[in-house]
Formats: structure tokens, sequence, C-alpha cells
């Protein structure tokens, strides 16, 4: 009897779904092969080059001031700061020391960046996770930023403001009024994203205890950023090698122990009270002076390597240039924190279900162009 | 204008000039092509009306406007839809099931026009009106689910095939909670037939003349409907950012049409179940011994009544799915099985009891 019924015991495998290049929740072109039983994820694997566009060999035939332009179409959430490594990096090597002014609006322009950004990907994570309508939400608030951007830049989403040097021209008149209103308004409107995802029963039964990474293997994966801080793992680069005007800046670096969707996404959340707050501290202290020191209309960097490393609103971009002495790097690498991050992924979906896994994808903020550059 | 009160003499009149002219036989059949015609143009315009009802609304959520450019206010929106889709190709995977690709949307279809049958309209505009009304109509909602399950298994896509199966799961567990509910209201009509229902509530609709029971009834009755007709929180069946369109991925022009008019007939549906047995259907709002209130109600025509309750439903409905996010498939079923289902259970025993006792108005 009990053979027969071992016969007829139904024997599941495991299947292959692929989940992209072409699918709503990878945020672009990300392949994910799947092995599943049933609904149950087994392995992950990520398969990438869907939007290599060769930036990094691009690099070594470009002058330094074109580079920066290159960029920003990496992780285009965050092109300011990806902007200002580049540039950081050249002026390390140039020797030049910016005047304080381009060190206070660099860090206001990041700051409002990276708010930005969180902006974003908080609509997008409550859409993963089927609430569509704050998509909407982050977008309605993050087109103030915008605004502000296209402003004092002239572009809303590729910026470019960052020059080796300086800036590209001095901030707008309406600059600094025009943010203190944002401010104003964000700081009422934030409080409405707890109210709409952070305090719903549904939403935290979600993210509470999913895609768990602890602090040792956020280390070992290299990962960064909010990721890596809602993990224990204190990798500020603001805090822990300070550039530009953050060490005059009072801020927390935010720190979470859980490790889980949840700790991820209240990482982010804190992170916009956090940006606000250097704002604040910044935005009535722009102290007067050049936007910019004048550098040779060709840069060419001496002999030698450099690395300049900022944190982007995913995590530590780092930008590692040996110079030769040409106009062109002679090679030019991004440590991007997509890439890194991404590395995780299967170690935090396995043994999750397919929901739980476009949930840790969301928390992580994959922004593809930035993974495959 | 009585008829608009009483559509008993605008039935019994179309029924007479018939009878007078053709045999017994001949004047059956005319009246069901009527009446399946009358469905038909129900349908279209439900569809029409709901899709943009929730892009409306929806948008309204979201800060928007919504379809503006095609008619005044974009009401012709719809319409524009429906004639894209007609002119698109329907495309056929090529190791789909082909026969049970295209019976698919038609089940469906067919199970939300043979629910509509039995649903009282308003006074005298029921095409079916027998004693099992309300098990006719929780039988025969249910049958649904074999059109989305066909639809994820013959697509040849595994994308469809977990949404059908999530469906699957999901439609037969809150089916339990939609009729246990529902029976929470049977043990105080003591009828399944849906006129009788609605007669019975002429002194006040059960939700309140039910006490806490009755409430706790239609709040799971709600919340079940909402799974059962797989929308959203609880649209894992479609689910867009995990299994792109869940079931009817593969499928498009009219037969995708048809799936997403199901979608909202089926919404109006349950609605309308919702406000037949809990809202008191097409009778007005009447408070027991007050005339002159009771009569002032009464100007208004039933069918606005239930029309009004019914979109009420209906605009929970939205407000729900354009609020929450998705729930996980495991999720899902402990709330049906760990807390819904038990508590389903001991609110008829409660409401059985105060039912024996006569504490009910």
């Amino acid at each position: 009897m009990e053979e027969i019924i071992h016969d007829q015991e139904l024997e599941s495998k495991e299947y292959f779904i692929n989940m992209g290049p072409q699918h709503p929740s990878t945020h672009g072109v990300l392949r994910l092969v799947l092995s599943l039983d049933g609904e149950i994820i087994k392995k992950v694997e990520p398969h990438l080059g869907f939007i290599h566009r060769s930036i990094e060999k691009m690099c070594e035939h470009d002058s330094y001031t074109q580079i920066v332009h290159l960029t920003d179409r990496m992780d285009y959430l965050s092109c300011h700061i990806n902007n200002e490594a580049v540039c950081l990096c050249v002026e390390q090597a140039l020797q030049i020391e910016v005047p304080d002014r381009v060190k206070v609006i660099r860090t206001i322009i990041d700051e409002l960046t990276r708010l930005s950004s969180h902006q974003l990907w908080w609509g997008v994570m409550g859409m993963d996770l089927g609430a569509i309508t704050t998509f909407l939400y982050g977008f309605r608030d993050r087109e103030m930023i915008t605004d502000i951007f296209e402003e004092t830049c002239g572009a809303r989403l590729t910026m470019n403001y960052n020059v080796p040097g300086g800036l590209f021209f001095d901030i707008h008149p309406n600059f600094q009024k025009r943010t203190k209103d944002f401010l104003d308004y964000f700081k009422k409107k934030l409080p409405e994203y707890d109210t709409l995802l952070s305090d719903n029963v549904i939403f935290t039964q979600r993210m509470k205890g999913i895609g768990i990474l602890s602090k040792e293997d956020a280390i070992s994966y290299g990962v960064t950023g909010p990721t890596g801080r809602a993990s224990g793992f204190s990798c500020d680069v603001r805090k822990h090698h300070s550039y530009m005007a953050y060490d005059r800046v009072d801020f927390k670096e935010i720190l979470d122990t859980e490790g889980d969707c949840f700790a991820r996404y209240k990482c982010r959340i804190n992170e916009m009270w956090e940006s606000m707050q250097i704002i604040e501290q910044l935005i009535d202290n722009i102290p007067e002076g050049d936007y910019k020191v004048p550098t040779k209309a060709v840069i060419k960097l001496p002999k030698g390597e450099w690395y300049q490393k900022v944190e982007t609103a995913r995590g530590e971009f780092g930008v590692y240039i040996i110079s030769e002495g040409q106009k062109s790097p002679y090679r030019l690498k991004f440590r991007s924190p997509g890439f890194s991050n991404l590395s995780a992924l299967d170690h935090m979906a396995r043994g999750c279900k397919i929901a739980d896994l476009v949930a840790i994808m969301s928390t992580l903020d994959l922004v593809i162009p930035d993974i495959d550059r | 204008m009585n008829w608009l009160y009483d559509f008993t003499y605008l039935t019994q009149s179309i029924h007479e000039s018939l009878s007078r002219n053709f045999e017994q036989g001949t004047v059956v059949l005319i009246e069901m092509i009527l009446v399946g015609l009358a469905f038909m143009i129900l349908f279209a315009l439900l569809g029409l009306v709901l899709v943009y009802a929730e892009r409306k609304v929806s948008a309204f959520f979201q800060q928007r406007l919504g379809p503006m450019r095609v008619g005044k206010w974009g009401t012709a929106q719809t319409l524009a839809d429906v004639i894209k889709l007609l002119m698109k190709e329907p495309l056929i995977n090529k190791n789909a099931d082909k026969f049970l690709f295209n019976l698919a949307p038609y089940i469906i279809m067919i199970t939300a026009f043979m629910t509509m049958a039995a649903l009282p309209f308003a006074k005298g505009l029921q095409a079916l009106d027998f004693d099992i009304g309300l098990l006719y109509i929780s039988a025969v909602s249910s049958l649904g689910v074999v059109g989305i399950l066909l639809a994820g298994w013959s697509s040849d896509n595994k994308y469809s095939l977990i949404g059908a199966l999530r469906s699957g799961a999901q439609v037969i567990s809150y089916e339990l909670s939609v009729g246990l509910s529902l029976l929470t209201i049977v043990i105080l009509t003591g009828s399944l037939q849906l006129s009788v229902i609605v007669e019975s509530q002429a002194n006040g609709w059960w939700i309140f003349k039910g006490h806490i029971p009755a409430v706790i009834a239609f709040i799971i009755f709600l919340i079940a409907s909402t799974a059962e007709t797989n929308r959203g929180p609880f649209d894992l069946a479609e689910a867009e950012s995990e299994l792109t369109a869940g079931f009817h991925t593969e499928y498009s022009g009219m037969k995708f049409a048809f799936f997403f008019l199901a979608e909202f007939a089926n919404m109006f549906i349950v609605s309308a179940l919702g406000a037949t047995v809990f809202l008191g259907g097409w009778m007005p709002f009447h408070i027991g011994g007050w005339e002159v209130f009771n009569n002032i109600m009464d100007y208004i025509p039933p069918i606005f009544w239930f029309f009004g309750k019914v979109s009420f439903i209906i605009f929970l409905m939205m407000w729900f799915r354009w609020t929450f996010p998705r729930l996980r498939i495991d999720q899902l079923l402990t709330l049906e099985w760990k807390y819904l289902l038990p508590i389903n259970l001991m609110n008829i025993l409660v409401m059985a009891f105060l039912v024996l006792m006569g504490w009910y108005f």
C-alpha cells in the first residue's frame, strides 16, 4: 500500500521563467532567469548587457569635459552626483580647490537629486506592489524639483551642471526661493507618504521579514547606499569620506539593523528627511564668490591614477582614472552601486515568492543603465 | 411615468400584445430574444460607462484629468478604444491550444450574462425570478473561473498559467465567504428568492435592521466579492508588476476586450448582488412607521435607487483598487481561511441566535 502511495505522489519539478528583458517591474531591460518551484523561487540569475553602451570605452576617447556628459546617462536619477564624481576626480588630479560657493551649490543640488530619486523610487515601489496611485504622487512631488533644475541648469533629467573646476553657470536668482518653497511643500507631503504606504497593513505585511540581508552579507556583496545601511552596514561616503560641503552640515547617517525590505523602505524615507535638513542648513548660507575656477580649454591630467567616490541615491559611486598625460584617460572605470546591489539579489530572493522578488527588486532601487553602463 | 415605478405594467402589456398576435411558443421565443437583446445592450452600456468611470475615478484619485480628448470630457474614449480593439489583429501563440484559447473569453462572458438574468433591477424588471435565485447566482458566477483557468492553460505562457492557477485558488476560496455572508442575510429573509429578499426590506434595509452581524457580513461580502472578481488589491491573477498581465497576457483585440468587459460586468454583478441583499435592492430608503418620509422617498423611481446603490458599491471597489497595494498569494489565502471564514461562521451563528430570539427589527 505504501508503495502505491509513493508511486502516485506527484513530483514537482523546477521550471524556468524569463523575467525580462521586457517586464514591467524590472525597471528597464534587465533579464532575470528564475528557477521556480510553483511560486517559490529557487534561484535568480540576472543577465546583463541589454543596454550596454560601452561608456567606459567611450571615455577613453573623450576629453574630460566630455566624460562628464556621459556619466548622467548611467544612473540618470542621480545624474548630478555622477557628474560631480568625475569632476571631483579631475579636480583632485589637477589639484584644483573649488570655491566655497561651488561646494555649497553642488551639495544642495546633490541632495535635491537624492530627494527626487527617492521620490521616484517611492512611487515606483508602490506601483510594483500594486498601488498604482503612489506612482503619480511620487511624480507630482518630483515635478517641483525638476522645475528647479530646469530653471537653473536648463535640463530636467540629464542636467550636466558640473564641469571640472566648478559649475557651468551660476544659480538662477529664483533658486533659493523655489527650493525653500519646495521644502515647505514637501514637509507636508512626506507624512502623507507614510499614511498611504508605511501604515498600511497590506504593505507592512508584504515588506517585513522579506529579503533579509545580514550585515556580513551586505559587506561581502559590496552592497552600499540605503540598501546596505538598512542592514547595519555604515557606508555613507558623505560621512566617512566627506566631500564638498558635507563636513560642515549636521546630518545623521540612517542605519537600521533589520535588513529586510521594510528596513530599506524606512531607510530611504528617513533619508529624505535628512536630505531636507541638509538643504535647509545650506540654502540660506550660499557664500558669495566665483562659480567656477578657470581651467584650460583642453584638460590634460598628469600621469597617474586617481579614485574618487561619492554617495549617490543608490550607494557608493566611484570613478577610477588612469592617465598617461593625454587629453583623454588611458583607462576609466566606474564603480556603480547598482551592479553590486544587484549581485545580492539571488541571495535575498531564494525561498521567496514571485511577488516578494518584485518587492525586493523595488527596495534595491535598481537603475539598469547604471548596472550595464 | 407610471411604468418607471412599476415595470410590471410594461412587461405585461408587451406580453399581452405579443400573445394577441402569436402562438404561445413563438411568444416565449420572441420574449427570450427581447430579453437577450436587452441584456446585450445593458452589457455594452455597462462596459462603456464603467470603463469610463474607472478611468475618471482613478484619474481623480491620482490628481490627473483622465481621458479628455475624445468627445466632451473624454466621454467617447471607451468607444474609441473599442474601435481600436476591433481593428487589432487577434494573435494566437503557435503552440496554444486554439480551441480552448478561443473558447475561454466566451465562457467568461456567458457566465456574466447568465448571472445577470436573475438580478432584480427594479420592480417587475427581472428576467428570471425563481425560488433559488441567490443560489443560482452564486453557482453560476463561480463558473467564470473555468474561463480564466482555460485561458491560462491554453495560452502556452507560464505567466498566464501562474496567473490562472492563482485565480483558481483565489476564486474558489473566496466564494465560500461570499456565499456565507449572503447566507447570513438569508437567515433573516427565510428565502433565496431575490424578489422576496427585496420585498422583505420594505421597512428598512437589512444592513440597518440586522444589527452588527449584518454589517460584518456586508464588510466580508465587500472584501470577498472584490477578491472574487479579481480586482485590486486582490488582482493576483493579473498582477501586472509580477505576471505582466496574468491569464490574459497572450490575448489581443476583441478577445482581450471580452476579458476586460467581463471584469467590469462581474464588478457590476457583485455590486448589484450586494445592493440587493444588504442595501434593499430597488427598494427606496424606508424607515418603518415614518409614512411621510417613506412617501417622499417613493418619489424616486426604484430603478434609480438600484443603480444608485450599485454605483455606490462600485465606487467603494474602485476606491480599494486605487489605494491599496496588492496582497501576496499566501497572505490572500491566509486572510480567507484563517480570518474571514471563521469570522463568517461565527457571524452566522450569532445571526441565527438573533433571529431565534427575535432580536431584530
